[in-house]
């Protein structure tokens, strides 16, 4: 496939770019984080934005989406991230819906994908049990008792768990952590006996909870997919959600860029605007340099799964991990090129840092994809 | 059957009948590239059958348009014929700067003539061309450099000296920057000038560099005569002509930072081995590889993103710094893995246990590549400049 936008694609991000920019900018953010909302979104913005299919972008038509891939669905992620537009497109659109799509039966997808397309239901991954990703790693227990399970244990940064409606939680069915069988995908509704959400927030002011599950019934129609056989489908499930994230920071990246270009052209000190000082300017060229390779890699990575490439692993690996690098350090020196008003909670420039950080750490930082990048090349 | 897997089955039978056995293994040598000229240097014959048999059908440079020698060949076709030369291994038919960068600046610039007189030369190999541009006081600031150009009517008589001239001692033909007018600010008055190195007013001596061989010259020009016809552009007006045809260098340097044939990992796990997990047991140069890796991938997907699009576009202009920047500096990481791949036997410089020095001598002319066609800093004033708008200091 040529690494070229078609016309679909251009009007659906040139319509994103247009929406975000005008509803959910990084004031907006400002306004949220500073209200104390708890969602840390506004359902209003959301509503409008699923009313235009965006929930639905990636979802087959069958599912009640629009069908336009992940291609499409990576575009308004990284007019998402130029804009730090806060909304559930990563937890229950990114994330949710592909675990669904890729573990679901045909029953399973009919009942929920529509929902969540329509922007009716909001689902998010429950996965996490320490502070590092390694999704083998799970071990809270599922265990069977006649004919449901008995879940208990703790899950950590789920995203948007203070407004969801339900979760999908990892646990084992069988195996000891690290082992890729007896991983089992349930689907539980928030208000379940025995589950609690201990509401949160991250240093991108986004909303993030701590589930604790204690002795909660699962009956066995809530089992995603089949029982001990999740950790597959979950694996490719992360590969495409990595690569939605590695969009997002590419848009964050390019924004803060751009916005720290303009910078040096209007700061002037020692008499002459800062950009002309060959210190600050080489290294702004070096980053347009790395920034014009993200994008290459990113719509590689987003081609590469509509296409059902059975390298996925690669480039999602590759995507993530470059993605993480410059967008760390694009945003490092975003602050630095701005000098102290760049260090100011008034100035919107530290707000890029801030979301960057927590989605190079979702699913996988850089360390964790460069390695994982040299497994999938064989050494 | 398409036109297109028509035309696939046509290049695929014609390959298999025209292309000699030898020119499909694989290139060892230096030497292997073809360059062309009056006077070939070859390691084979079989590389001027070969060249020759590519010629006639406008295949050397299949993009160029047939009325100049070219193939006339569309996108999808030229990616055909490249696809069926990589199926069978065949080596390129003929490597010149006269298909990277002059021609571009001719078919962009020239007159009718000279396109007519020149371009086909090129396609068939028969001409050398090499770069006058450096003198000893113009390098990176190459708009100051002093080569004088004489009007003497029908000709013009050129006197200075000229450094670094890649192949002088061995081309045919050079493109070269002189200076036909000293009153106006440096970048006018260049003018840019073909002319025969045949002559008794050129002499190229050339300079042995750190690497060991003696690529480059130093040229030296003593009332050396260009025919007014091989000016082109308008007197005084190179500079534009010069920049583009910098453009179409870069790109072509840039390709240096393509992925290598044999991954680095893979000589790296034949040397120093895995640890149980299949992991290279060196963590540390892992770590270094697997970025070096990951960078040339995206770089290869960069080039496919912006390098076809632009291609078709007529060039990349100033984009063509951000490849060759980068392209050059991935090269020069890859030659630093291989000496920590392999160890002191990558340090060998003479002798069959160290293959003469392939690897020592590799790794030190990489150095000259974010120097040659303008050093890596340059291409980040130009990235400043040209693409982001930064103001001069
Ligand atoms: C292998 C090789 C082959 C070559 N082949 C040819 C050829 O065929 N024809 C030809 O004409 N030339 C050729 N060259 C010459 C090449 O183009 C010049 O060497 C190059 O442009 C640099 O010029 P210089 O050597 O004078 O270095 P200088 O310009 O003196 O540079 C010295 C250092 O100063 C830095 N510098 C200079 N100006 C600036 C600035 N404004 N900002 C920041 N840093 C700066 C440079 O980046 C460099 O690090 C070749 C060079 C090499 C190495």
């Amino acid at each position: 496939m040529a690494l070229v936008l078609n016309e679909e694609q251009v009007m659906l991000r040139d319509a994103a770019a247009g929406f975000l920019a005008e509803k959910a900018t990084i004031s907006h953010l400002r306004d949220l984080r500073d209200s104390g909302d708890e969602h840390g979104f506004d359902p209003e913005v959301w509503r409008e934005m699923t009313e235009m299919g965006w929930a639905g972008i990636a979802i087959p038509e069958a599912f009640g989406g629009l069908g336009y891939g992940y291609t499409g669905l990576g575009l308004v992620l990284e007019q998402a991230g130029r804009n730090l537009s806060a909304s559930p497109l990563q937890s229950s659109v990114l994330v949710a819906a592909t675990v669904i799509g890729e573990l679901g039966s045909a029953s399973q997808k009919e009942a929920l994908l529509p929902a969540i397309a329509a922007g009716e239901t909001l689902v998010s991954l429950a996965l996490q049990e320490a502070p590092h990703h390694a999704p083998l790693q799970c071990a809270m227990s599922a265990s069977k008792e006649g004919d449901h399970f008995i879940l208990s244990g703790t899950k950590l940064l789920v995203m948007d768990a203070p407004a969801a409606d339900a979760f999908i939680v990892l646990a084992r069915t069988a195996g000891a952590p690290g082992d890729d069988d007896g991983l089992s995908a349930f689907l539980l509704q928030a208000e379940t006996e025995g589950l609690s959400v201990a509401p949160g927030k991250m240093v991108d002011s986004r909303a993030y909870g701590t589930l604790t599950l204690t002795d909660v019934k699962v009956a066995e129609d809530q089992l995603l997919g089949d029982i001990g056989q999740a950790s597959k489908g979950l694996g490719h499930a992360l590969d495409i959600i990595n690569i939605g994230l590695a969009s997002e920071l590419l848009g964050l990246s390019a924004e803060a860029f751009e916005r720290t270009a303009e910078y040096l052209k209007e700061r002037k000190q020692f008499g002459r605007v800062i950009g002309s000082f060959q210190g600050l300017a080489h290294r702004a060229a070096e980053l347009f340099a790395e920034l014009e390779l993200a994008r290459s890699i990113v719509l590689q990575a987003l081609q590469k799964i509509d296409e059902g490439d059975p390298d996925l692993a690669l480039y999602a690996s590759a995507a993530k991990a470059k993605l993480c690098e410059v967008a760390q350090r694009a945003t490092n020196e975003a602050i630095q090129m701005h000098g102290g008003i760049g260090m100011t909670d008034e100035y919107e420039i530290g707000f890029f840092i801030k979301r960057a950080r927590v989605v190079q750490h979702l699913f996988g930082d850089y360390n964790y994809h460069l390695d994982r990048f040299a497994c999938q090349s064989g050494f | 059957m398409s036109n297109l897997e028509q035309f696939r089955q046509e290049v695929s039978a014609w390959l298999e009948q025209n292309c000699p056995e030898s020119m499909r293994m694989p290139m060892s040598s230096f030497e292997d590239i073809f360059p062309g000229g009056r006077n070939p240097e070859m390691s084979n014959p079989d590389q001027k059958v070969w060249c020759d048999r590519m010629a006639e059908r406008g295949w050397t440079v299949p993009h160029w348009p047939k009325e100049y020698g070219g193939g006339g060949l569309q996108k999808a076709e030229i990616n055909i014929l490249r696809e069926e030369m990589s199926r069978i291994g065949a080596r390129p038919a003929l490597t010149s700067f006269g298909i990277s960068m002059l021609g571009p600046a001719l078919l962009e610039f020239g007159n009718e003539e000279q396109k007519r007189e020149h371009l086909p030369r090129i396609v068939r190999g028969d001409v050398r061309w090499c770069q006058g541009y450096s003198e000893p006081n113009a390098g990176s600031d190459l708009a100051s450099l002093a080569t004088a150009a004489e009007d003497k009517g029908d000709h013009y008589l050129i006197n200075g000296q000229k450094i670094w001239t890649s192949y002088a001692d061995k081309c045919d033909w050079i493109f070269c920057l002189v200076r036909t007018d000293n009153s106006g600010s440096k970048h006018e008055g260049i003018s840019f000038m073909l002319f025969d190195m045949d002559q008794p007013g050129v002499t190229a001596r050339p300079i042995k560099l750190i690497s060991g061989s003696s690529p480059f010259c130093e040229t030296f020009f003593d009332n050396a005569v260009a025919d007014k016809r091989n000016l082109v552009g308008e007197a005084g007006k190179g500079w534009t002509i010069a920049k583009y045809l910098l453009t179409h260098e870069r790109e072509m340097i840039s390709g240096f930072g393509s992925a290598p044939k044999i991954a680095v990992a893979d000589m790296a796990l034949e040397s120093i081995g895995a640890d149980a997990s299949g992991r290279l047991a060196n963590s540390v140069l892992r770590q270094n590889i697997a970025q070096y890796q990951l960078d040339t991938m995206v770089f290869g997907a960069t080039m496919a993103r912006v390098g076809d699009e632009a291609k078709a576009a007529g060039g990349l202009g100033p984009a063509s710094s951000i490849f060759k920047y980068y392209g050059t500096e991935l090269n020069k990481r890859r030659n630093e893995l291989n000496l920590a791949v392999l160890g002191e036997s990558a340090l060998g410089w003479e002798g069959e246990a160290y293959s003469e020095g392939r690897v020592s001598r590799d790794w030190l002319r990489s150095k000259g590549n974010s120097i040659e066609g303008g050093t890596s800093e340059v291409q980040l004033n130009i990235i400043a400049k040209r693409v982001l708008g930064l103001p001069d200091a």
